[in-house]
């Protein structure tokens, strides 16, 4: 069947998102069973899960995952019955069924209708370790076919594949295109036969008597390829047949099924087109005429692999590009809430017609106005979705990390119901998991070790989300070592970050570890000792605009505490003027306003109640001409504990803004995160203050070290 | 729930008369099943019939069912890997 109109794209949309929601149910019912194998809710809750995914599927005529769902939902069924018990094993079989079917799903969401053979003998390996769990009565039905050996297919010299279109008018001249067919079975071994009805008009517009199907079939046969064209030498004027070898039609047939690959070479080697010797002699080749010919293109001209492979294996690694960038998905909303923002703009409508009523033409600019704001709102209210769905994904990750390191974690999940904009969740959940990862990797200690230092055999891993003065915060909290200030010292000063002079506090030496290069695992192992480190953590969050810091008690264990904003579309901003520029300070960084006092024009700190105020002054950083106004502003802002200044000539008071992002023309520009229009139509750069500050004090503090002004 | 009998050649000779008789019998039922006994010769144009049927059911929210293949039936499905269920 093939998926081509408009509605069932769509229709596959929706299920696809609901399959993945029910499959996070299902993954998060089976954890719970692991902890409490009689919790009757629990067990409806995961039948009906796998229930439900099987009958959707069905709808779709996804038979491969129905099959496979269907042994998991029989089993499931007899847990429900109380016919078979819930024990730790049962519980590691069904998980990787969960991932399969995840895998499957992610599949269908890649265009993918059909089981890859991989993926058939994976699913078919996992129902036969589900089988002893069944009881006697039911023996596991047989996969629809045979399950092929999922290496990549061998090389067939004799094998050819045929797609016959024959000519519309071939059975009116007395041509029966099914006759070719069974002629073809004469020359040897006919292996599969497609019809392709897709040319098949509407019942109205159907011709009886024109041809319109067309058919593909794998011949194996010791008949000499010129044979086989004869076949069709009557046909041939007005048809269009193909006769193409086998093996390159199955290599192409399985990196069309292949997951998707970035690179050119791993799609080939991972099909067995081409061997790691012949890419080598490729890439080897390609470097000594110049890496502006495609490796493909080496390969086809050096008869190292067919161009239909090639070819295919291009379309698969396009196929890469494109999903990555058209990532159009679907995306529930709550109806009350969407209801709530049509009224809105409703109203938005008919406020609008009555201000260009004199009359009330004040009063409406005004309602318009407050409308404007709701509606946005409403809007942007829309886009928000809680982040318990993403934490309790960890649930998962804490599991098999545990099983991995021999160790014991319990998982706290806390302010799961917190919101924020879904497209923060999905990009910090790779961060998130880095932390996780790294807390149970190298915060908690094994069992032996927590007990010698007089603590539970089972660490905790608390995962805390809540939100403070228009952020969210995560926090990933262990009760493990926490971190060891003198190795992070000795080892900065080792790599050469930090002077060995230098004196930092607490707080400085633990921002250390998120500085590149920077790791104090001893020992690499398979999970955050390598892969991102934690200074991709911080790219990362700081790029979605928010922070991280990281508190520890030596012994007692580690908090790190990311902090976003709610929104990526919308900030509460803090608008300043130097000279004829308009900048804007994000409002939460911003503590405090006071008048630049009077003092020598070559420093660049003040006093502030007794303090050491370092400032920078936005007019010399960006070149703007003009002399300062008489009395300057000093707005405070904080970063990361750190006090410092900005100097401005006027301030402008609050504005809520909406971010324009910066074209790539700006991208290494720092201290800029992107720009707004103001009401006049002036364009106002929002300030970056994290960049901004380090860039700037850091010099300023070095230089004033020596020298501390009197207060 | 009713049956519609198709007999007799199956081909590019009657596909003119049998194609409308089958779509008619269609709209009619919600679930319609069609007999393929007497059918003595399937070709090409025989098997687009049934193989519209299955779509145009599909499209109209019934539901067809093929039953009781000819041995002529049979071998035309077989040459094109294709069974009655998967038809239906």
């Amino acid at each position: 069947m093939s998926f081509s109109d408009d509605d069932t794209t769509e229709a596959l949309d929706i299920f696809i998102t609901e399959a993945r929601e029910l499959l996070e149910a299902l993954e998060e019912g089976l954890l719970g069973l692991e902890s409490d194998p009689d919790a009757a809710e629990t067990v409806n809750a995961v039948f009906r899960s796998a229930h439900t995914l099987k009958g959707s599927a069905g709808l779709f005529g996804l038979t491969h995952l129905v099959g496979f769902t269907h042994v998991v939902e029989t089993l499931l069924g007899h847990v429900r019955e109380g016919e078979v018990r819930v024990t730790p094993e049962l519980i590691s079989v069904l998980l990787p069924c969960a991932d399969h079917i995840a895998g499957v799903i992610e599949g269908v969401a890649a265009g993918r209708l059909s089981a890859t053979e991989p993926q058939e003998a994976a699913g078919a390996a996992l129902l036969a370790r589900l089988t002893p769990f069944l009881p006697g009565v039911f023996a596991v039905a047989p996969l629809p076919h045979d399950i092929p050996d999922p290496s990549p297919p061998a090389e067939v010299t004799r094998g050819w594949r045929l797609t016959l279109r024959f000519g519309p008018d071939c059975l009116r001249n007395g041509m029966d295109p099914l006759s070719f067919v069974r002629y073809l079975g004469t020359l040897g071994t006919i292996d599969r036969v497609a019809v392709d009805d897709s040319a098949l008009p509407d019942a109205a517009d159907m011709d009886p008597e024109t041809s319109y199907l067309a058919f593909e079939v794998d011949l194996i046969t010791d008949a000499p390829k010129p044979e086989i064209e004869s076949v069709f030498e009557f046909v041939r004027d007005e048809s269009d047949i193909r006769i193409a070898p086998l093996a390159a039609a199955s290599y192409v047939d399985f990196i069309e099924a292949m997951p998707q690959r970035d690179r050119l070479g791993d799609v080939l080697l991972e099909s067995g087109a081409v061997t790691p010797t012949e890419i080598d002699t490729a890439l080897r080749i390609q470097r000594e005429r110049s890496l502006s010919v495609p490796i493909g293109q080496v390969l086809i001209e050096e008869g190292l692999a067919d161009p239909a492979v090639v070819e295919a294996a291009l379309t698969r690694q396009r196929k890469v590009a494109d999903s990555r960038s058209g990532d159009t998905q679907t995306i529930r909303i709550d109806a009350t809430r969407l209801d709530r923002l049509i009224d809105l703009v409703g109203e938005l409508v008919i406020a609008q017609a009555s201000t260009t009523v004199l009359a009330a033409g004040a009063e409406a600019q005004g309602e318009v106005t407050r409308l404007i704001d709701e509606v946005r709102h409403s809007a942007l209210s829309l886009r928000m979705v809680p982040i318990g769905m993403t934490l309790r994904r960890f649930e998962r990750v804490v599991r098999d990390v545990c099983v991995d390191l021999g160790k014991e974690v319990a998982l706290t999940i806390s302010g799961g119901d917190a919101e924020m904009d879904k497209a923060l969740v999905e990009r910090i959940s790779d961060p998130l998991l880095h932390l996780v990862r790294n807390s149970l990797d190298h915060g908690i200690e094994p069992p032996p070790e927590r007990v010698r230092a007089g603590k539970p055999a089972q660490g905790t891993l608390r995962l805390h989300a809540y939100h403070d003065a228009g952020n969210i915060v995560i926090e990933v909290a262990d009760d493990g070592r926490g971190l060891d200030r003198d190795r992070i010292l000795a080892k900065a000063v080792d790599r050469g970050l930090i002077p060995a002079s230098a004196t930092l506090s607490d707080a400085e030496v633990y921002d250390l570890i998120f500085e590149p290069g920077f790791s104090t695992a001893e020992t690499v192992s398979n999970l955050s000792g390598r892969g991102v480190g934690m200074d991709v953590v911080r790219r990362n969050v700081a790029a979605l605009r928010g922070s991280i810091e990281v508190e520890s008690v030596r012994g007692h264990g580690a908090t790190i505490r990311i902090r976003l904003p709610l929104t990526l579309a919308i900030i509460d901003g803090f608008l300043v003027g130097v000279g004829p520029s308009s900048f804007i300070v994000p409002l939460d960084r911003v503590t405090e306003c006071v008048e630049l006092p009077p003092g020598p024009r070559g420093r660049d700190c003040m006093n502030l109640r007794g303090e050491v105020l370092p400032f920078i002054r936005l007019r010399h950083i960006f070149g703007i001409p003009g002399t300062p106004a008489r009395r300057q502003n000093v707005v405070v802002v904080e970063q990361s504990g750190q006090r410092t200044g900005l100097v401005v000539d006027a301030l402008m008071g609050e504005f809520q803004t909406v971010i324009k992002p910066l074209g790539p023309l700006f991208a290494n520009l720092k201290g800029v995160s992107g720009s707004t229009i103001l009401g006049n139509g002036d364009v106002a750069l929002i300030l970056d203050v994290g960049p901004l500050v380090s860039e700037h004090t850091d010099h300023e503090r070095a230089r004033q070290a020596p020298a501390m002004i009197p207060a | 729930m009713s049956g519609v009998e198709l007999s007799g050649e199956l081909t590019i000779h009657a596909a003119a008369e049998q194609a409308p008789r089958l779509l008619a019998a269609l709209e009619e039922k919600s679930v319609l099943r069609v007999r393929l006994a007497d059918v003595t010769e399937i070709d090409t144009a025989g098997l687009q019939i049934l193989l519209l049927a299955r779509r145009e059911a599909a499209r109209i929210g019934s539901t067809v069912e093929f039953r009781d293949a000819s041995p002529a039936v049979r071998e035309a499905l077989a040459i094109a890997h294709l069974s009655l269920e998967a038809l239906s």
